[in-house]
C-alpha cells in the first residue's frame, strides 16, 4: 500500500518545527510497511489531487504568506478545495489553517484571500499568544502543542471546533475554542511539532488517507511509549507553568 | 575626556559594585543582572555615561550565534596589544547586565581605568544599546532562528536592526558578515562605514542548503538565492540570478581553513582594506569547528579596524580559552567531559557535525530545558538534523535524554531514525548532577563524554560541577 504525503509550501511555510509533522506521518507510514513518499508542493508547482493521499500545511512568516496566498488563487486553490470536499485528510497549522479559510485581515495592507475550503476567517490581533497548549477534544482525546500566533480565527457555521483549550489561548483568545474540524480537515494553532506528541492524531490522518484509496483498513499498532511520555510531559509541564 | 565627578553616576556605580560583591558572597549567583537593574533606577543614563568615559570608545558585538566567543576573542586581542578593556565577559547581555559589568570594571574617577569597551549585545536589545553607547564599531555576526517564542519572527529582529542601523552615521564602522544575505542587505541600507568579511574557502562547503537555513530568498526581489559555495546554514558565497544582487566584496577574507577535529583550526586571513592586501597565514584558533572560523574572522576584522597588528591577534587566538560551556572541556573522575551549549538549530547542527567526525563510542547526553532563558518553545528540536546520529558508524553510542523537556528530545531522536532501545529517557526532569554521576559510573575511565545542553541546563550542570569542585563558578572565569 502507498501513502503519498503532499507537503504544502514546505520551503515557504515551515516554522516552529513544522517538518516534525511530516516526519511523524512518513515514519509512522514506513514503520507499518507502507510505501511512503513525501512530495513538497511549492510556489508555482501544480497540485495533482489524484497523486496525493494526505496533505500537511504549516505556518509561515508574513512575507511568505503573501506569496502563498497569491499562488493559490485560481486553479491551484480550486484543486485543493476539490481534494478537501472529496475527503482528503488535511492537517493545517497556523498560517496554513488561516489560508485554508476565507481570508486573513492584516493590520495594514489588503486582506489576504484564502481558498475558502473551510468556513473560518482570520484577522491580525494585537496580542501574541505564546505558550504550551492542552486541548480537550471529543474525537482525539487530549491534544498538546505550543502556540505562537497573533492571528485570531473565528469559526463559521460550516465547521466545528477541534476542541476546547484547557491550557492556552486557542483560536482567538476569547471563546475558548481551538482549531476547526470539517470533513477530514484538521486546522489548528498547535505547533511544536504536533503529530510526534499526538501519535493518535497522526494515525487518524494516515487511516483516513488509506481508507480513501483502499477502502476499509486497520492500521497495525506501533509502540508509542516515548511519544505518550512526551505527550503526558507537555500536559504536566503546561500545568506546572500555569501555577 | 570628562573626569568630573557625577554624584548620581557615582552612587549608581558604587551601588552596582556593592550588590555584585554582596550577591556573590551570599552565593546567590553571578550578580550579573540585579545590580544593573538597581543602578538603572539610581541613574537611568548610567550606561550612556560609562560608555562616554571610555577614551577609545566601544565595540558592540551582536548576532544569534557566536557573540560570547567573538567578543571574548576581541577583548583578548585588545588585551594582547596592551589595551585595558571593559567587557561583559559573563555573557549577561541585556542593558542591565552590561551596565553592571561596566560599573564593576570602571573607576568612578582617577586614571588607570579601562580604555575601550567590548560589549556583547542581545539581539533584541541591540537598538537600545546602539543608542546608548554610540559605538565606534559594530560587529554583526549572523541572524538565525533562535527563541522564536521570545522574539517573534526572524523578520521582526531584522526590521528592528534595520531601523537601528539606519540611525548610525559614517563615524561608526559596521563589521558585517557578508556571507549572511540578510545582514549584507541591512548593512547596505545603513549610512555607517561598512567592512564586509566572509570566507573564500571552497573545501568546507555544504552539499545543500540545510534544513535550518533562514535566508533562502533574495531580500530585494524575493527570488530563490543561488550559492557558489555554502559554508554553514545559509552563510555562503551567494548571488541572486534574478536581480543580480550578490555578496559584497570582502574586505577581510578567510581562506585555507583546516579543521583539526576537536583540537582547533587554522586559517589564513587577508586584510584587503588598503591598496595592498596584508595577509596573516596559518593563524591558529584554539577552538574547533567552522563556526569558530567565522568568530575568529569577525574578531580579527574588528581588531584590524581598530588598528591592531596581526601579531597580538594571532597570540590571542592561539591561546583562547572557551567561555563556559562553549565546548569547554573538563576532567571529572578520570573522564573528559565536553560541555557544549546547544540552544538553536544552527548551533546544534554545527556541534553535531563536529562530534560526529569520528565514530561516537560513549553516551551522548542531551539536556533540553524550556525555562525563560532557554525559550519556552522546544519545537526547534525538529529543525535540528539529528539524523547524523543514526548513521551506522555511531552504533556503539547511546543517548541520554535529560532536562525538563527530555521526553520531547527522545521522540525527536526516535523519528530521526535511532532505535528506541538506544534512547534512555529515564533521566528526564531529574537534577543534572545526579544524571552526570550515573553517566560517569556507566562509562570507563579515560573516556570522552559529550554533553549538549540548553542554557539553563548548562548552568545547572556547571553548578553541579562547581559543587563537586571541578570548575569555577562561571562569573569567576
Amino acid at each position: 500500500m502507498q501513502l503519498r504525503i503532499g507537503w504544502l509550501y514546505g520551503h515557504e511555510m515551515n516554522i516552529y518545527g513544522d517538518r516534525g509533522n511530516v516526519m511523524a506521518l512518513a515514519r509512522r507510514g514506513e514503520w507499518r510497511g507502507l510505501e511512503t513518499t513525501v512530495v513538497t508542493i511549492g510556489l508555482g508547482d501544480p497540485i495533482d489531487v489524484d497523486e496525493i493521499d494526505l496533505y500537511f500545511w504549516g505556518g509561515g512568516q508574513d512575507r511568505e504568506q503573501i506569496a502563498v496566498s497569491r499562488d493559490l488563487q485560481g486553479e491551484k486553490g480550486a484543486a485543493l478545495r476539490v481534494a478537501v470536499e472529496d475527503g482528503a485528510p488535511v492537517l493545517a497549522v497556523c498560517g496554513g489553517y488561516q489560508l485554508l479559510g476565507h481570508s486573513y485581515h492584516p493590520h495594514e495592507g489588503d486582506d489576504l484571500p484564502g481558498i475558502s475550503a473551510i468556513d473560518v476567517t482570520s484577522e491580525a490581533g494585537h496580542e501574541r499568544f505564546i505558550g504550551n497548549v492542552v486541548v480537550d477534544t471529543d474525537e482525539f482525546d487530549t491534544l498538546v502543542g505550543f502556540e505562537n500566533h497573533s492571528g485570531k480565527t473565528h469559526l463559521g457555521s460550516g465547521v466545528t471546533p477541534l476542541g476546547r483549550v484547557r491550557v492556552g489561548r486557542g483560536n482567538n483568545g476569547t471563546d475558548g475554542t481551538e482549531g476547526a474540524r470539517y470533513r477530514n480537515v484538521v486546522g489548528c494553532y498547535l505547533h511544536g511539532a504536533l503529530l510526534p506528541k499526538n501519535p493518535h492524531l497522526a494515525d487518524w490522518l494516515i487511516e483516513r488517507a488509506l481508507e480513501r484509496r483502499y477502502g476499509d483498513v486497520t492500521l497495525a499498532s506501533l509502540d508509542s511509549t516515548l511519544e505518550r511520555r512526551a505527550h503526558d510531559g507537555v500536559v504536566a509541564r503546561a500545568a506546572a507553568l500555569q501555577r | 575626556m570628562t573626569r568630573t565627578i557625577d554624584p548620581r553616576l557615582l552612587l549608581a556605580t558604587t551601588t552596582s559594585k556593592a550588590l555584585t560583591v554582596g550577591i556573590r558572597r551570599l552565593g546567590r549567583g553571578g550578580g550579573t543582572a540585579l545590580p544593573g537593574l538597581v543602578a538603572g533606577y539610581l541613574d537611568p543614563r548610567m550606561l550612556d555615561k560609562l560608555a562616554q568615559r571610555l577614551p577609545l570608545g566601544t565595540v558592540v558585538v551582536a548576532g544569534t550565534n557566536g557573540k560570547t566567543t567573538t567578543s571574548r576573542m576581541l577583548a583578548g586581542m585588545l588585551a594582547e596589544s596592551g589595551h585595558r578593556v571593559a567587557h561583559n565577559r559573563s555573557g549577561s547581555n541585556l542593558v542591565r547586565g552590561i551596565s553592571a559589568a561596566l560599573a564593576e570594571q570602571m573607576r568612578a574617577f582617577g586614571s588607570g581605568g579601562p580604555e575601550i569597551g567590548v560589549i556583547e549585545s542581545d539581539e533584541n536589545a541591540l537598538p537600545e544599546i546602539l543608542r546608548r553607547t554610540s559605538p565606534r564599531v559594530v560587529v554583526l555576526l549572523n541572524l538565525f532562528r533562535d527563541q522564536l517564542d521570545r522574539y517573534g519572527e526572524l523578520e521582526t529582529i531584522a526590521s528592528r536592526w534595520r531601523e537601528a542601523l539606519r540611525t548610525l552615521d559614517s563615524s561608526t564602522t559596521l563589521v558585517v558578515n557578508a556571507d549572511d544575505p540578510t545582514l549584507a542587505a541591512l548593512a547596505a541600507d545603513s549610512p555607517a562605514t561598512v567592512v564586509a568579511f566572509g570566507l573564500t574557502e571552497a573545501t568546507a562547503t555544504l552539499a545543500a542548503l540545510p534544513h535550518a537555513s533562514d535566508a533562502a530568498a533574495c531580500r530585494i526581489c524575493e527570488s530563490p538565492l543561488q550559492y557558489h559555495a555554502l559554508f554553514l546554514s545559509h552563510l555562503g558565497h551567494w548571488h541572486c540570478p534574478s536581480c543580480g544582487a550578490e555578496r559584497p566584496e570582502l574586505l577581510l577574507a578567510a581562506s585555507s581553513i583546516r579543521l583539526n577535529g576537536m583540537r582547533g583550526l587554522t586559517m589564513d586571513i587577508e586584510d584587503r582594506r588598503g591598496p595592498e592586501a596584508t595577509v596573516a597565514g596559518d593563524l591558529e584558533v584554539a577552538l574547533p569547528g567552522l563556526y569558530n572560523a567565522y568568530n575568529a574572522l569577525a574578531a580579527t576584522a574588528a581588531a584590524r579596524v581598530l588598528g591592531l597588528e596581526f601579531e597580538p591577534i594571532s597570540r590571542a587566538l592561539s591561546s583562547f580559552e572557551a567561555a563556559f560551556g562553549r565546548l569547554e572541556r573538563v576532567t571529572y573522575r578520570g573522564r573528559t567531559l565536553t560541555l557544549a551549549l546547544s540552544k538553536n538549530p544552527v548551533g546544534f547542527n554545527e556541534i553535531l557535525r563536529m562530534i560526529t567526525g569520528e565514530p561516537l563510542q560513549m553516551p551522548l547526553v542531551i539536556a533540553i530545558n524550556d525555562l525563560d532563558a532557554d525559550g519556552r518553545d522546544v519545537s526547534w528540536l525538529w529543525d535540528v538534523d539529528f539524523e547524523v546520529l543514526a548513521e551506522p558508524q555511531h552504533e556503539a553510542a547511546w543517548f541520554i535524554a535529560a532536562g525538563l523537556r527530555g521526553h520531547d528530545l527522545a521522540v525527536r531522536l526516535k523519528y530521526g531514525g535511532i532505535a528506541s532501545e538506544r534512547i534512555n529517557d529515564a533521566s528526564c526532569g531529574r537534577p543534572l548532577g545526579e544524571v552526570l554521576d550515573e553517566v560517569i559510573d556507566a562509562t570507563p575511565k579515560g573516556s570522552d563524554v559529550f554533553m549538549l545542553l540548553t542554557y539553563t541546563a548548562l548552568l545547572q550542570l556547571r553548578q553541579a560541577l562547581a559543587d563537586r569542585g571541578v570548575v569555577e563558578e562561571f562569573w569567576a572565569q
